[in-house]
């Protein structure tokens, strides 16, 4: 009998539970937490799907080009068109489970995000994430009942069990009794993003703490363009992380200038004049960070949303109000709010093609842990886009690969579970911190990696997480250029014989890493568009 | 600013409890509860005030920003998200108690098992086995309800629940009420039978936990909602005719 291992209960982890369900194929559900905490809850502004209910004439050809091109071409084309050509049916399905959806005349209203001229951004106020997850919580709850799946909560991923090169099933351990157990099957990674190697740095959540990403490096699983972090322009310092102010904030109007001899200095509306606040997250973050070096530029960067009317406050964004509001003390209709760079979105991650299988057979990753769809850089409203397909797709190519038996044999004295002390794990953030900034270069990173190198584990985490950092560090090295999200002052220039995919993995205890060609976007293909 | 943390900590679900008092000093005036529980984990050699090591504190956390429940406790005598406690509430006093919320089995220090909540909305039927289909505009109730974190603070406060009883609570209301009016006829008939059952002949209308809810959900909008599908449109259902004739 076959069986499908899911590790994480966020958006893509119930998406792939529920594709599974729906094809009669059973799998078992794994988190640490409940799905209400995974970070999905998080996401804010919407969900891309050329949807075209505002009567601008979008097509799903224009949006795989946006998504081409906000990732400056380093997607695969073929992953993406398939991406733009599902996403309307997959927001319907979301309707059709309830998904609280802000809606006019029986259809969702689209509003403009960045870096994408139509508005295609479906959206639940400013909690769409909480809206979709609950919808589909509830619906995986229909399966659980049935059933086809069945939920480990309180357990957490220790390692894979790997036999001849192929991946055969995990070693989980119950939070509550630590007891270690394995588990046989087919398994797809939907662990999230790498949030734990920065520690109150992200807008993530700490439960995505890396500690998957760091052990499956170790046991040789591919990672790709690890150099590729997302820091989203618009966020605020609470106590102990980031926390994000959405992208729908411009995309509702809202205003980014920085005070300048005096006046209010609207610097991506000069620079920018066609899509101004809305560029792509990469360009917004830079010329944030250089404008506020500026001689003549003072003090923070400014969100203004006072110019938004009470309607889109009361019906678009209430929530970002109250929790600003909250956060801050401040009314951001009233007045504007400071805001700040931040580590929000990991494009890089597990190395996977474009049907979501990693490098080791009968292993598959999908969601934010997946180095898939965002190239470069992500456009806001993908990644909730990514992650229902992505989920889906892991499941039906896990399904057409011919599931793993859920019988095996494993030895439990290689499955212990330890854990990086957090001074450790801080060591390695400020390092990387020092170096994989908005701005980078050869020498800091150089020295970075010296740095890492001083460093040495004291066990198994802390061993696995340096191996994954130097990876990182040594990604952002070897990519001489600037593309996207990584920005090098000594490379200021694109460079077309580095759009290729950059694949970090550990051989022979060492990280190698290998530029591989991105796939040719095939011609005839259904998904093309 | 400087506090002093009196934190209820059991090693183990069989374990005595017992109390640790840490200080704990910082310049973040924001500073919350679960900011200080995180860098109380992460310091080295920490020790309380009667200079014994602390060891690792056990605590949910995820989100940190009231969007997510995990870190639910009691804190100065309320059950709160840590993420939502600031310490400057409690500068004045110069400490606070912390502990884990008591309707629930403890697993170790702050953390509880909230499997309860869980198993009701399993138990409840809290699903759509057909389409909901698309609303012509925006539903409102849908959105509400769909907000809840699942924390279990409004459990803590109810004078009425207790895990594995009879009563379920708001944390199984709140997300039902997204779908009992939206349901085909069949199965909006379980489910409000169900509703009667595990929430409406339970609830002693207490509403305390209308004040508590971290996400300041609208708990008697939605249940006036949820009761109009569920229990008053029965009672029109089973006196309709005579109503009908009236009419007449």
């Amino acid at each position: 009998m076959g069986n499908v291992i899911i590790i994480g209960a966020g958006l893509s982890g119930l998406s792939a539970a529920m594709t599974l369900a729906e094809k009669g194929q059973s799998s078992l559900l794994v988190s640490a937490q409940p799905s209400e905490r995974a970070q999905s809850v998080l996401a804010e502004g919407g969900f891309n799907a050329a949807a075209d209910t505002m009567g601008e004439n979008d097509s799903t050809a224009l949006h795989f080009e946006d998504t081409m091109k906000g990732g400056v071409y380093l997607a695969d084309p073929n992953a993406c068109a398939a991406l733009a050509e599902n996403a309307p049916k997959l927001l319907e399905k979301l309707i059709s489970l309830g998904a609280a959806f802000n809606m006019a005349d029986g259809k969702p209203v689209l509003r403009n995000f960045g870096g994408q001229k139509k508005k295609r951004t479906a959206y639940a106020k400013a909690s769409t994430g909480k809206m979709i997850m609950s919808a589909l919580i509830d619906e995986v709850r229909r399966y659980e009942s049935k059933g086809l799946v069945t939920r480990y909560p309180h357990h957490k991923f220790v390692s894979l069990i790997v036999s001849d090169g192929e991946c055969c099933g995990v070693f989980v351990q119950d939070i509550y009794t630590k007891k270690i157990t394995a588990m046989f099957g087919s398994v797809i990674l939907c662990c999230g993003g790498m949030n734990g190697f920065f520690p109150e740095m992200t807008t993530g959540t700490t439960a995505n703490s890396g500690y998957v990403q760091a052990e499956i490096f170790s046991q040789g699983v591919a990672f790709a363009n690890l150099e590729m972090l997302q820091y989203h322009p618009t966020t605020i310092g609470i106590p102990g992380k980031r926390c994000l102010v959405t992208e729908a904030a411009r995309g509702e109007g809202g205003r980014l200038f920085i005070k300048r001899n005096g006046g209010n200095y609207y610097f991506m509306e000069e620079k920018y004049p066609e899509l101004k606040n809305l560029m792509p997250r990469d360009v917004v973050s830079r010329e944030m960070y250089l404008t506020r070096r500026q001689t003549d530029c003072e003090g923070e960067v400014m969100l203004d949303m006072t110019g938004l009317s009470e309607q889109v406050w009361s019906e678009r964004l209430p929530d970002l109000r109250q929790e600003l509001k909250e956060q801050l003390g401040l009314d951001p209709a009233k007045e504007p709010v400071p805001v700040r760079e931040g580590i929000h979105y990991f494009m890089g991650g597990i190395f996977v093609d474009e049907f979501h299988r990693t490098c080791m057979r009968g292993l598959y990753a999908a969601g934010e842990c997946a180095c898939q769809y965002h190239g470069a850089n992500r456009l806001g409203g993908n990644s909730m886009l990514g992650a229902v397909y992505g989920g889906s797709k892991a499941a039906q190519q896990a399904l057409a690969d011919g599931v793993k038996s859920a019988e095996g044999a494993a030895d439990m004295s290689k499955a212990a579970f330890e854990e990086a002390r957090p001074v450790f794990i801080k060591k390695i953030s400020d390092i990387l911190l020092g170096a994989l900034g908005i701005v980078r270069n050869e020498q800091t990173l150089r020295a970075a990696l010296d740095e890492l190198g001083r460093l040495s584990g004291s066990n198994s985490d802390e061993t696995a997480r340096l191996e994954l950092a130097r990876a990182m560090l040594m990604s952002a090295a070897e990519r001489r250029e600037s593309r996207g999200a990584h920005f090098r002052e000594d490379y200021p220039e694109k460079d077309e014989r580095l759009r290729r995919t950059l694949v970090a993995q550990l051989k022979n205890g060492e990280v190698a890493l290998e530029f591989r060609d991105l796939p040719e976007r095939r011609v005839g293909d259904e998904a093309q568009t | 600013m400087k506090l002093r943390l009196d934190i209820l900590r059991r090693k183990n679900a069989d374990s005595e409890p017992y109390l640790q008092s840490i200080m704990f000093e910082t310049d973040n005036e924001n500073a919350t509860v679960a900011f200080a529980l995180t860098n109380i984990c992460s310091g080295e050699n920490v020790t309380d005030v009667e200079g014994k090591p602390v060891s690792p504190i056990v605590w949910e956390h995820s989100c940190l920003q009231k969007k997510c429940g995990a870190c639910a406790m009691v804190i100065g005598s309320r059950p709160r998200l840590a993420c939502d406690a600031r310490l400057a509430e409690f500068a004045a006093e110069g400490f606070v108690r912390i502990e884990p919320l008591k309707k629930f089995p403890v697993v170790a220090d702050l953390m509880v098992d909230r499997s309860a909540v869980f198993d009701a909305l399993k138990t409840l039927g809290v699903w759509a086995n057909g389409e909901v289909g698309a609303p012509d505009r925006t539903d409102e109730t849908a959105y509400e309800a769909s907000r809840c974190l699942q924390c279990g603070c409004c459990l803590e406060v109810c004078p009425n629940f207790y895990a594995g009883g009879d009563f379920f609570g708001m944390a199984a209301a709140v997300p039902a009420s997204r779908l009992i009016d939206q349901l085909d006829p069949e199965q909006r008939k379980e489910l409000s039978a169900g509703y009667r059952k595990k929430v409406y002949n339970g609830c002693g209308k207490s509403l305390a936990c209308r004040d508590i809810c971290p996400a300041h959900i609208d708990i008697e909008k939605l249940m006036s909602a949820s009761n109009s599908a569920a229990v008053w449109s029965r009672l029109h259902a089973l006196f309709g005719r005579k109503n009908r004739g009236v009419k007449k």
